[in-house]
């Protein structure tokens, strides 16, 4: 083992720069896929049957096929299409930034819409019917009851959903992005010391994911207050 | 020209079921030695399994990858050397993909198989040992058959996250249904045709799966009787 080598200035900075990179795409696709899941959630679970379906076709066929495909797919595979590369959307369609977070969010939404779906599903009916009984319409019952509801109840699978992300975001690599993953890439390849220069990867990744495990449990022990074992006084 | 792409990508295909259900037989074997290791009475074994699983799902599987398949190299050559043998082990991109995605998974495999171990009623163990029988017959005869059914439901899941993460192992070079059709989507100039092609053949073995594993569920859960919530 040879970390001498590796403790330079310039490789710090490459390095630090990845993990800039790599908090960046996964707070921008988080953030993105937690809006659009949702939404698609209540849709999922909605009264009219082919829009449960619709919604439902779209996960499957996400959760089916693996995010590098899906990467490609955005990056290499929408130049093919003559409209495409002339309309305006090029610009950013040729932006590998844009393409990474634009995959990594519709990855995410796949998997959350059906993590928030599958809680709304279990909700004790008894809560719902309540609701209905004060009078309260379907958007106030949702705003105030069933959403609350099943966003606190999903939050343990949400936070292994998030830390799958983190572990995502290194698929950018592959479409030239610099992140974390990417930069220790380099530096093997610049100091020819592949253990040691990945190795430090994936400390800084693990330090992360034990970070997003502590703030989740904090977020469990704070939202799901009412779960916790209660003191006998 | 179609069949020429179509044949080349159903190639790659081939490798890609070989990947991964060589590293499913790999991790099933890890997770099922480190669950029966897990919830063993040596402390040491616990302590192991647990910073085993800690690490893994603490680095990306891409990370893991390359670390293993550039880094493995050395490290084995370096061991030979210091060892004294004048052999050279060559690491090709088959080997370290199946090794590193085996390792890998069967941290996931373990924690579904210790859930589905402690889910097993204790006194059918004790029952066993009371019969006379051995620790491994105990084992083979009756907490496997028991814990199947509490270990199925984790274990597809692991199955499908494992046959996506093989595409993978087109990123250090093996010849798989993703690194093809980059490769025929470069040559015909039509990425966005052959991805999806691959995108097909992916969503063919989750849909596969799923169906063959809900029977395999239904016969390990013949004599279950299910309550009146449903």
């Amino acid at each position: 083992m040879n970390f001498e080598a590796l403790l330079t200035p310039e490789t710090f900075s490459l390095y630090l720069d990845g993990l800039w990179m790599t908090i960046k795409l996964l707070l921008a696709c988080v953030f993105a896929g937690f809006l659009f899941s949702v939404p698609l959630a209540v849709s999922r679970n909605s009264r009219i049957w082919i829009i449960g379906k619709t919604v439902w076709a779209f996960t499957y066929v996400v959760r089916g096929t693996p995010l590098l495909l899906q990467m490609y797919l955005i990056y290499y595979g929408l130049s093919q299409f003559e409209t495409v590369r002339n309309s305006f959307a090029w610009t950013a369609l040729s932006e590998p930034m844009f393409c990474a977070v634009a995959a990594l969010t519709i990855n995410t939404v796949g998997y959350t819409t059906e993590i928030f779906a599958g809680a709304i599903r279990s909700l004790p009916y008894g809560e719902i019917e309540a609701a209905n009984a004060y009078g309260m319409s379907r958007w106030t019952n949702l705003r105030r009851i069933i959403l609350p509801s099943a966003l606190r109840t999903s939050l343990p699978t949400y936070s292994n959903e998030v830390i799958m992300m983190l572990h995502a975001t290194s698929l950018v690599s592959t479409i030239t992005l610099l992140d974390l993953t990417g930069a220790a890439n380099r530096i093997y390849s610049t100091y020819y010391l592949p253990f040691e220069a990945f190795m430090l990867a994936a400390v800084v990744y693990m330090m992360l994911t034990y970070l997003l495990v502590r703030c989740f449990r904090y977020a469990e022990w704070r939202y799901l207050a009412h779960q916790r074992p209660q003191e006998v006084k | 020209m179609f069949q020429g792409y179509a044949g080349h990508i159903l190639r790659g295909f081939a490798t890609t079921l070989e990947i991964a259900l060589l590293s499913l037989f790999i991790a099933t074997l890890i997770g099922l030695v480190c669950a029966l290791m897990a919830t063993s009475e040596n402390r040491f074994l616990r302590e192991f399994t647990r910073i085993y699983a800690v690490v893994i799902r603490g680095i990306p599987d891409l990370l893991l990858m390359l670390m293993l398949f550039y880094g493995g190299q050395i490290a084995i050559n370096n061991f030979l050397e210091w060892l004294d043998l004048s052999m050279q082990l060559e690491l090709n991109q088959f080997t370290a993909g199946v090794i590193t995605l085996g390792f890998i998974y069967g941290a996931y495999f373990m924690e579904t198989f210790r859930g589905a171990l402690l889910a097993v009623p204790r006194g059918q163990v004790e029952a066993g040992r009371a019969f006379g029988m051995t620790t491994f017959k105990v084992n083979t005869r009756i907490l496997f058959p028991q814990m199947v059914r509490f270990a199925l439901p984790g274990f597809t899941n692991n199955w499908l996250v494992l046959s996506k993460a093989t595409a993978l192992v087109s990123v250090i070079g093996l010849q798989d249904v993703m690194y093809r059709a980059k490769e025929a989507g470069a040559g015909s100039r039509q990425p966005f045709t052959w991805l999806l092609f691959a995108g097909l053949l992916y969503l063919l073995i989750t849909s596969i799966s799923l169906y063959l594993l809900r029977r395999v569920e239904r016969k390990y859960s013949a004599g279950v009787r299910y309550g009146s919530h449903v």
